[in-house]
C-alpha cells in the first residue's frame, strides 16, 4: 500500500503523538496551560496528576472531544486541528469503560470495525484473535453484564485495540476497581502494551499505577506540566517540591539556608537540626527552603556514621505493612517522621517509645527554596 | 420463594383495592357492554341474542373505512410524535444545562394544565378562516383571500400530535436519562458519525421509553373524540364519533357495544405487533 507521507518537523516522525503549546481555557479557567510534549512509538507514556490538574481536558483534546483554544496536536505527524473524533486515528479507553450494554462482546468489539465497513468474515477474525490476546478466548457471545470487573476492562481495551489506533488514550480505567484487581490488571496492561506495540497514554492520579506502567511519566499540575521522565527520575530526582511531594511519600522540613556552596548546601530547620543536603533550582543563602527525605532513605541505627546526617528519634508506633513496614517517629521536638523499616528481622527489637538513632546521606535529600 | 402467612395476608391487604377498581370499574362495565354488543331485537321488538351488530360493522363500509382510518392516522399520529419528541428530550437532557432542565420539562407540561378543549380552540383561532394566521399572511400580501386551514387531515393530525406530545416525550425523557454520555463518545470514538449514534446507540436505549410513550399516545389518540371532532370537522370520521353516534345520537347501545368492543381489540391487537415487531414485552416496558 502506497501512502503519502506527511512532511513533517525533524525527528518527529517516530513520535506516534506530539503536542506543542496546547492551550485549553474554559472563560476565565485555564485547565491546560501550553503543554508540550512528544510520545515516541510503542511506548507507555502516563500523565500524573491530582484531579482538576487538567489532564482529562488535556486527554479529551487529543482523542478530539474538546477543541484546543490554541497550540496542536500532530498523530504521526499529521496535523488533528478541525478532525473529529470519529476520524482520528486514536482511541479512548474510557474512565467507566461506556461498553455498550445492549450489545453482547463480540457486537462491542466490532463497533468500530462495521463503522469501517471491514466485511464480517474479516470481522470475526479479529474479535477471535483480539479476545485470545486480551486472555477472554470464549467470551465473543457473554453480555457485558455477566462479565467481572477485570473482564469488562479487558473487553474496553480489546474493543480500541481491535482498531489497530496509533495511540491508544486510556483514561484512569482502573479507577473503579477494587485495590487487588487494579494491582493484577496494572501488571497485564504492561504486558498487553508490550505484546500489541501500541502507544499507550494513560491518565491516572495514582502514582503507583503511573510508576508501574510508564516507560515516561509527566507530571501534571494546575494545567502545567512539573516535570517529564523516567519513573526513577521523578521518584529519585524530583525538579519541583510538588513533584517531591506527590510521586512517593516524603518527609517534609522547613528551614533556613546557612551555607550554600553548588549543589550542596547546609540547611538549619526550624527545631534546629543543621543538616547537609542537596538543593534543587536556585535557592540563596538565608532563604527559607523546604527539605524533602524519603522514609527509605533514613538509616536506623546507622553503624557508618561518616558523612551522614545523624540525630535522633523516638518510636511512636510501628506502622506493620510486610515490605512496606514503617516507623512513625518523632523528634525531640514532635515533629512526626517516617522511616522504612526492612523486613530483614535485624530490627525486630525496636518497641514504641524506644529513642533510636536515624542517619541520612546528604544526596539522599533534596532542598527546594520555600513558596511563599 | 416461601411466603410467610403474615406476608400473604399483607399481600392481599393491599391487592384487595386494586382488585376492587378493576372489577367494579374495568370488568363489569366490560362485561356489560360485551353482553350488550350481542343483544338486539327481532322484528317483534323482543330481546334476543344475535350477531347482527358485528354484522352490520362488517357490511357497512362507512363503519370499517372509518375503523381503518381511525387505526392508520392513530399509527401516523403516534409515529409522527415520536419523531418529534426524541430530539425534545435529547435536548431536555443532554443539551440544555442542568439548572435549566426543570424548567423545560415544566415548558413542556404547562399548556397541559388548561383543559383539551380550551387548546384544541387556541387551535381554532389561529388557524380559522378569520383567524390569526390568515390575518397576517393577508396583511403582508402573502395570500390574496383567506385559506381555511382547519376541517382536513392534516390539521387534525397536527392537533392529535400536540395534545399527545407531553406523553411521548416525559417517558423517553426518563430513559434518556440514564443514558451514560460517555456510551454517545464512545460510539463517536469508535468512528460513527451522528446517524449511527441515534440508530445504534440512543433508539436501542430508548427503546422502553419510546414503547411505553407509543402505547400511551396511541391509545389517547385512538379513543380522543374530542380534537378529531373539532378540528377535523364534520367529515373527520373518527371511530369514536360513530360509537358517540350509536349510543347518544341513534340510541343504538347494542351497536355502540359491538363498536367499543371492536375498538378494544383494535388497540390491543396494534400493541402486540408493536411489540412484537421491536422484539419487547409488556412486563419489562412497563417496569
Amino acid at each position: 500500500m502506497t501512502q503519502v507521507i506527511p512532511v513533517v518537523f525533524g525527528e518527529s516522525m517516530d513520535n506516534d503523538l506530539s503536542v506543542s503549546n496546547l492551550v485549553k481555557k474554559f472563560g476565565d479557567f485555564t485547565a491546560v496551560d501550553s503543554v508540550t510534549f512528544d510520545v515516541p512509538q510503542g511506548s507507555f507514556f502516563s500523565i500524573l496528576g491530582p484531579s482538576g490538574c487538567g489532564k482529562t481536558t488535556l486527554l479529551r483534546m487529543i482523542a478530539g472531544f474538546e477543541e484546543p483554544t490554541s497550540g496542536n496536536i500532530m498523530i504521526r505527524g499529521k496535523d488533528m486541528a478541525g478532525v473529529g473524533p470519529n476520524l482520528r486515528p486514536v482511541n479512548l479507553v474510557f474512565q467507566h469503560l461506556a461498553l455498550f450494554p445492549m450489545m453482547n462482546v463480540a457486537d462491542n468489539i466490532a463497533f468500530g470495525l462495521r463503522r469501517r465497513k471491514v466485511d464480517s468474515a474479516t470481522i470475526k477474525k479479529k474479535i477471535e484473535t483480539i479476545l485470545e490476546r486480551v486472555g477472554l478466548p470464549d467470551y465473543a457471545q457473554h453480555q457485558i453484564k455477566q462479565l467481572s470487573g477485570g473482564q469488562k476492562q479487558r473487553v474496553a481495551i480489546a474493543r480500541c485495540l481491535v482498531l489497530e489506533p496509533s495511540v491508544l488514550l486510556l483514561d484512569e480505567p482502573l479507577g473503579a476497581l477494587d485495590l487487588k484487581l487494579r494491582e493484577q490488571m496494572k501488571v497485564e496492561l504492561k504486558k498487553l502494551q508490550a505484546k500489541v506495540g501500541t502507544t499507550f497514554v494513560y491518565i491516572t492520579h495514582d502514582q503507583s499505577e503511573a510508576l508501574v506502567m510508564s516507560d515516561r511519566v509527566v507530571v501534571m499540575n494546575k494545567g502545567k506540566f512539573e516535570q517529564l521522565g523516567t519513573p526513577q527520575e521523578l521518584y529519585s530526582k524530583p525538579l519541583t517540591p510538588f513533584v517531591a511531594q506527590f510521586v512517593g511519600d516524603n518527609n517534609l522540613w522547613s528551614g533556613k539556608i546557612e551555607e550554600l556552596s553548588g549543589s550542596d548546601a547546609i540547611i538549619r530547620t526550624d527545631e534546629g537540626f543543621i543538616f547537609r543536603s542537596r538543593v534543587q533550582g536556585t535557592v540563596t543563602v538565608g532563604r527559607r527552603a523546604d527539605l524533602f527525605l524519603r522514609p527509605e532513605t533514613l538509616r536506623i541505627q546507622p553503624k557508618e556514621k561518616e558523612g551522614l546526617n545523624i540525630f535522633t528519634v523516638t518510636v511512636k508506633t510501628i506502622l506493620f505493612d510486610g515490605a512496606n513496614s514503617r516507623l512513625l517517629t518523632v523528634t525531640p521536638q514532635d515533629h512526626e517522621l517516617l522511616v522504612a523499616l526492612p523486613q530483614n528481622r535485624s530490627f525486630d527489637y525496636i518497641q514504641p517509645g524506644q529513642t533510636i538513632e536515624v542517619g541520612w546521606h546528604p544526596e539522599a535529600g533534596v532542598c527546594f527554596a520555600a513558596g511563599d | 420463594m416461601a411466603i410467610s402467612r403474615t406476608s400473604k395476608t399483607a399481600l392481599w391487604l393491599f391487592l384487595t383495592p386494586v382488585l376492587c377498581w378493576l372489577l367494579l370499574l374495568i370488568v363489569l362495565p366490560h362485561i356489560d357492554l360485551l353482553l350488550m354488543s350481542f343483544g338486539g331485537e327481532n322484528e317483534y321488538g323482543e330481546r334476543v341474542w344475535t350477531l347482527q351488530n358485528y354484522r352490520n360493522f362488517f357490511t357497512e363500509p362507512i363503519y370499517w373505512n372509518t375503523f381503518l382510518r381511525t387505526a392508520i392516522f392513530s399509527i401516523i399520529t403516534t409515529f409522527i410524535t415520536f419523531l418529534l419528541a426524541m430530539p425534545v428530550a435529547f435536548y431536555i437532557v443532554k443539551v440544555v444545562r442542568p439548572r435549566f432542565q426543570g424548567a423545560m420539562v415544566l415548558m413542556l407540561l404547562l399548556p397541559f394544565w388548561v383543559s383539551e378543549l380550551v387548546r384544541v380552540y387556541g387551535w381554532m383561532i389561529l388557524l380559522r378562516e378569520s383567524g390569526v394566521i390568515n390575518h397576517f399572511l393577508l396583511k403582508f400580501g402573502l395570500i390574496d383571500k383567506p385559506v381555511e386551514m382547519l376541517y382536513n387531515d392534516a390539521t387534525m393530525i397536527m392537533g392529535l400530535v400536540y395534545t399527545s406530545m407531553l406523553f411521548m416525550a416525559v417517558p423517553i425523557i426518563s430513559a434518556m436519562e440514564s443514558l451514560d454520555d460517555s456510551l454517545i463518545e464512545a460510539a463517536h470514538d469508535l468512528g460513527s458519525g451522528k446517524l449511527v449514534i441515534w440508530y445504534k446507540i440512543i433508539l436501542p436505549h430508548c427503546k422502553p421509553g419510546i414503547t411505553s410513550g407509543s402505547i400511551v399516545v396511541f391509545m389517547l389518540v385512538l379513543g380522543n373524540y374530542l380534537t378529531p371532532n373539532l378540528m377535523g370537522g364534520k367529515n373527520s370520521l373518527w371511530f369514536t364519533e360513530q360509537i358517540y353516534n350509536q349510543f347518544i345520537a341513534s340510541f343504538n347501545w347494542n351497536q355502540g357495544a359491538a363498536f367499543g368492543f371492536m375498538l378494544l381489540l383494535l388497540s390491543s391487537l396494534i400493541i402486540w405487533i408493536g411489540l412484537k415487531l421491536s422484539r419487547q414485552k409488556l412486563g419489562e416496558v412497563a417496569s
